[in-house]
């Protein structure tokens, strides 16, 4: 006999699952309509791959998936794609997101698909491939693509325990235990797969002590196979996965951590189930076996049902009749979560659709104030204390929580249903945790924020300095040149020439700056900037200005000379008030106003040039 | 169809406050039948004053706080604190004491801390020591038990008028057996059992089946699961560690058996039934078996070396200051933490 | 020497304080000198609560010539995207009580803010460019500009400068990814009520 482990904490709520065990699994009609939300599994959402209008085939894939963590989405039934839209979705919010909804045909043609005969066969790439391909995420609520669970590599880690989790330890819910009692050996056929893919040393097959009849299915169906049926007494949250792990190895799965760091992987009665499918016959999943429960409808049981059925057709095949303050929970009574609208389709983690009536599941009372009595500290599988937690959350006092080790918290709700208060705990921590994870993220996006700041702050000063240094040079290299000018007293120097060569000179010296960084840096930033072709254009302008002038009179040079002068003062001033008016950078301003100053003595040289031209030839 | 959108669990368990205060009622009768019939009428008045007086202060209190006073009427607590005062105090107090202990008990110690939940000392017990300093003499007056000399217990009207009336009649009253221990100075134990007959075979003539009344009540709350082992075995472990490593076997100087201990005074009532309060104890178990096993020793020390004769009261104040700091030390390791414990 | 003090126990009592004072106040003055912090590092600390956002509206040019006001003893309350949160924060790090934000430099916004520009209306005159203080606008003149969302903090900067008002500050939606469960409203409950009532 194995050696069974307890956990900490653990409540036992009234079981209410033998009502849905009267009738083995019923298959349901083709709907009229499906609806298949893009994101059925943790995970990046699939991107659809048809268009509305197109014919689809039964098992064709109608979005793939997008990044590691995503699954694909497959048409259930053929028919056609009649709408990409958003719609309505069972989720706790209410919200909407995209779906592909198919209008059936009720033909339900194949498309071609084929299982393999031997899996073993396969490699492990192709093998997980093919797991991946068939869009399967784990069925016993969570919705993790197993793929990615699967995707350990045994050469690298390796896995001393692979544990089939049979459990469905939340009440009313009988999904698994129907499917372990009807189709065990399909089970044991998809568990053979995992085997050989993650090549453990032992597997075993974990359930509660409430289910005898899928314990002797299970028995039947492993004998003479390397795997062991385990049974443990039934307490709630004995499913949960770190809980089970403890049961069956008496080990505990780190903080933070996955059930492959400690070797473990764990996998779901039906997932496995449909990984069986997905690799010997080949078809993706479409289908599920979910449970409709509750007082508020007249034959409680198990069916086969499309992905994409609205929970309201199911309902109406299992006879409900909505009450006052009715509600519909996709899950059990202790983790499901209350769906906005009996609209919303039955996706790849609808285990149970439970309509319980008022006064099987009474609406919450109002909470009274905690007597610390400790009942929650006793319940917690994770050997929390709860009712601290509590007032830290009420108090938003986030590092204490975080110390006290919140999110360790399972939100299994035992708590909440040992508490004799009526503290809706669980909603506590869910909200702490949401605003933590959010006081995270502003955090992380401060400090980059911060990062952004002062690199900006850095560079506006750097470029400050930059233009402090170059006008500083600028200023030398005039004074210099005009020491130079007075010593040598050249006033018969070649203006245009000099023009030319310092053009050049430019030009050279941007060629060989653009491959530094800092030069075109500069450049960018000086308002009258010099560039290429401007400076080819004054060097046109200044030789046919020259050619012109031969002929031309000296007055008449001087004339020019000073009409130009004139035009670039004016256009130098029009751009100055231009550049005020637009509060542009005071560099920019105080460049402009430097230009202005340098023309004005050139201009009234020109024009005392020209007076003395005039007076010459008047005289 | 509108659907009700809720959080999960949608399940809840069998229990609720209420519930729990009202067992805790329920579990006080095998004590006070006892009490009852060893010492009279006296405790049932005390109750029913207390019980009377607790219900209006809360009222006004609520009234006066602005809170639905139904609502929280219904939780029984009020009750509670109200009646572990009046056993605790003697049988035959005048009303004014119960009124003033019960009226302190409820507004200051619990209300003006926010009320139940709230309140970092136990109300019973600061209502009791509160009454033990302001009135030395009323509160250590305690009736002498049946069957001693030959008498009787006074009735239902008797202990009325002993109420209403206080000094219309001298009420037969005795030293207790705790006090006899502590003002023991130069006999024997032996002689001072046979000289005095408040003793009884174990430890005073109806306290021990007052004691054993409330073992009985506390362990049938420990069977419906109001409170866990952790804190009452502690103290009485606690306790009984003490006591026999301080006895001498009946010397002078004696601080009585173990046994003595055990069924004397308020050990009982104190161990099942006040620091069982959740509110103002320890939360982990852990930090339950300290608290309790603190409060057993104090128990001892204040008994035999303190000032006064019994000392559940000042033991569990004591170790009310002592709660959070406990907590803060015995945090429970969470699942996956490893065998560290985060501080 | 003994004599004396033992003829006037108040002499007694006098000398006991001063040299209990005086190697005491040694101690202090020596631990004051020893322990003594890093010079900024309580602006630093401070800095870290404040939200980055940049956003000027508490009056100084950004998060960090505010958290050097702090330490110099300005109020904590100017920070209105920092919120209560921040000013909790602020007020057990410098250990005083949290204060209400001061509306007067804005509100607590409900949701996290991000500037939208109306691409067809943006004439691309680099202007918000200029008044982003963390580079989360992209553009050059004459080109149209967007905005880099992830990197925008939402301070508000860039929609005056616009000169033809194409920024609009965008709240975040919620989708089903960060949707949550709100805290339970607490109905009956004594710490809220007491809050309301005062």
């Amino acid at each position: 006999m194995r050696k069974i482990w307890d956990f900490h904490g653990g409540v036992h709520p009234p079981e209410n699952k033998h009502q849905s065990l009267g009738k083995p699994i019923q298959p349901v009609a083709i709907p009229p309509e499906l609806t298949l939300p893009l994101n059925q599994h943790i995970g990046a959402p699939a991107e659809p791959v048809v268009a509305v209008g197109d014919a689809v085939l039964k098992g064709q894939m109608i979005a793939r998936p997008l990044g590691l963590v995503s699954v694909p989405v497959h048409a259930p039934t053929s028919g056609t794609v009649i709408a990409i839209e958003d719609r309505q979705v069972a989720h706790p919010s209410g919200l909407s997101t995209t779906c592909i909804v198919i209008a059936t045909d009720g033909e339900d043609r194949w498309i071609e698909h084929a299982g393999v005969e031997d899996f073993t066969a396969l490699g492990r790439e192709e093998l997980l491939a093919r797991i991946r391909g068939a869009g399967i995420a784990g069925m016993g609520g969570a919705g993790f693509p197993t793929a990615v669970k699967l995707g350990v590599d045994p050469d690298q880690t390796t896995i001393k325990t692979l544990i089939i989790n049979g459990t469905e330890c939340e009440p009313y819910i009988t999904a698994d235990d129907i499917l372990m009692r009807e189709r065990a050996a399909e089970i044991i056929a998809g568990v053979e797969i995992l085997q050989h893919l993650l090549r453990p040393e032992e597997t075993l097959l974990g359930l509660e002590d409430n289910k005898p009849e899928s314990i002797a299915a299970m028995r039947e169906a492993s004998a003479g196979k390397n795997m062991e049926v385990v049974v443990f007494p039934t307490k709630y949250p004995s499913g949960g996965e770190k809980q089970l792990i403890e049961i069956l190895t008496g080990k505990q799965v780190p903080s933070g951590g996955l059930p492959a760091d400690i070797g473990i992987v764990c996998q779901n009665m039906g997932t496995s189930l449909a990984i069986g499918r997905a690799i010997l016959q080949g078809e993706p999943l479409i289908s599920r076996v979910t449970t409709v429960t509750g007082k508020a409808v007249a034959e409680p049981q198990n069916f086969e049902v499309l992905l994409g059925t609205p929970m309201r057709f199911l309902l109406q095949r299992a006879g409900f009749t909505p009450g006052e303050q009715q509600r519909l929970v996709m899950g059990g009574p202790m983790m499901g979560f209350t769906v906005p609208d009996p609209d919303v389709p039955v996706v790849k983690t609808t285990n149970c659709v439970l309509a319980p009536t008022v006064e099987e599941l009474p609406p919450p009372p109002p909470a009274q104030p905690c007597i610390r009595c400790g009942l929650c500290a006793e319940a917690c599988p994770a050997t929390l204390l709860p009712q601290q937690l509590y007032w830290f959350a009420r108090g938003s006092e986030f590092e204490k929580l975080e110390s006290h080790n919140l999110f360790d918290c399972i939100e299994c709700g035992a708590c909440s249903y040992a508490c004799p208060s009526n503290i809706p705990l669980v909603q506590y921590y869910r909200a702490a945790k949401a605003e933590i994870t959010q006081l995270r993220r502003d955090q992380a996006k401060a400090e980059h924020s911060k990062v952004r700041f002062e690199a900006r702050q850095d560079r506006l000063q750097r470029e400050a300095e930059e233009k402090e240094a170059q006008r500083a040079a600028r200023k030398k290299a005039a004074e210099e040149r005009a020491r130079k000018a007075a010593e040598t007293g050249a006033t018969d120097e070649d203006p245009i020439q000099a023009a030319i060569a310092r053009a050049q000179a430019k030009k050279a010296g941007a060629a060989t700056g653009s491959g530094g960084a800092k030069q075109p840096a500069a450049q960018t930033q000086r308002p009258a900037v010099a560039q290429m072709d401007p400076a080819q254009l004054a060097i046109e302008r200044a030789r046919a200005a020259r050619a012109g002038a031969g002929d031309q009179s000296p007055e008449d040079k001087a004339r020019a000379n000073l009409e130009r002068l004139r035009q670039r003062l004016q256009k130098s001033e029009a751009k100055l008030a231009e550049s005020r008016e637009a509060g542009a950078d005071t560099a920019v301003i105080e460049a402009l106003e430097g230009a202005i100053e340098k023309l004005r003595p050139k201009l009234e040289e020109a024009e005392q040039a020209l007076a003395e031209l005039t007076t010459e030839t008047e005289g | 169809m509108a659907l009700m959108r809720v959080t999960s669990p949608h399940a809840h368990g069998p229990l609720s406050t209420s519930k729990v205060m009202q067992t805790v009622l329920l579990a006080t009768l095998p004590g006070v039948v006892a009490l009852t019939w060893f010492f009279g009428f006296g405790s049932l008045v005390n109750i029913a004053v207390a019980c009377v007086t607790a219900l209006a202060m809360e009222a006004l209190a609520l009234r006066l706080r602005k809170r639905p006073v139904a609502f929280y009427l219904r939780d029984c607590s009020a009750l509670v604190t109200a009646t572990l005062l009046a056993i605790a105090l003697p049988p035959y107090s005048p009303w004014w004491l119960l009124v003033v202990g019960t009226s302190f008990s409820i507004i200051v110690a619990k209300q003006l801390y926010g009320g139940l939940g709230y309140n970092p000392f136990n109300p019973a017990m600061v209502g009791y020591v509160v009454l033990l300093i302001s009135f030395p003499v009323e509160m250590t007056t305690w009736a002498a038990p049946r069957g001693i000399n030959g008498s009787g217990v006074p009735g239902l009207l008797e202990a009325l008028r002993h109420c209403f009336t206080p000094g219309a009649i001298d009420a037969v009253t005795m030293a207790t057996p705790l006090d006899l221990m502590k003002q023991n100075t130069g006999l024997l134990e032996q002689t001072l059992r046979a000289e005095n007959p408040q003793f009884g075979r174990w430890a005073g003539v109806g306290w021990e089946w007052v004691n054993l009344g409330f073992l009985a009540g506390g362990a049938w709350m420990l069977y419906r699961r109001i409170f866990t082992w952790h804190a009452p075995v502690a103290m009485l472990a606690g306790l009984t560690l003490m006591a026999t490593l301080f006895y001498d076997g009946g010397s002078s100087a004696s601080t009585g058996s173990p046994l003595f201990h055990l069924l004397s005074g308020g050990t009982m009532f104190g161990a099942f039934f006040i620091i069982t309060d959740p509110v103002s104890s320890a939360v982990s178990n852990r930090g339950r078996l300290i608290f309790g096993a603190a409060i057993g020793v104090l128990i001892f020390l204040i008994r035999s070396f303190g000032n006064y004769p019994d000392a559940v009261a000042f033991a569990v104040l004591i170790m009310n200051f002592a709660a959070p700091l406990i907590d803060h030390y015995t945090q429970p390791g969470t699942y996956g933490h490893g065998k560290a414990r985060s501080s | 020497m003994y004599e004396l003090i033992g003829q006037y126990p108040f002499l007694a009592a006098v000398l006991a304080l001063v040299s209990l004072g005086a190697a005491f106040g040694a101690l202090l003055g020596y631990a004051s000198e020893r322990f003594k912090p890093e010079g900024n590092s309580i602006v630093e600390e401070i800095n870290a609560i404040l939200p980055q956002t940049q956003c000027g509206q508490c009056g100084y040019p950004g998060c960090r010539p505010y958290a050097e006001a702090i330490a110099d003893g300005e109020a904590i309350n100017r920070c209105p995207p920092g919120g209560e949160t921040g000013i909790a924060q602020l007020a057990s790090l410098l250990d005083v009580e949290p204060i209400p934000l001061d509306e007067e430099h804005g509100a607590e916004a409900e949701t996290r803010m991000v500037a939208f520009i109306h691409e067809e209306d943006c004439i691309g005159c680099t202007k918000c460019i200029q008044a982003c203080p963390v580079d989360a606008i992209l553009g050059a003149a004459k080109q149209m500009h967007t905005v880099i969302s992830s990197e925008c903090t939402g301070c508000d900067l860039c929609v005056e400068p616009c000169p033809v008002d194409c920024i609009e500050m965008l709240g975040e939606e919620t989708s089903l990814s960060t949707w949550h469960w709100d805290m339970p409203r607490q109905n009956v409950d004594l710490i809220a009520s007491d809050r309301d009532a005062a």
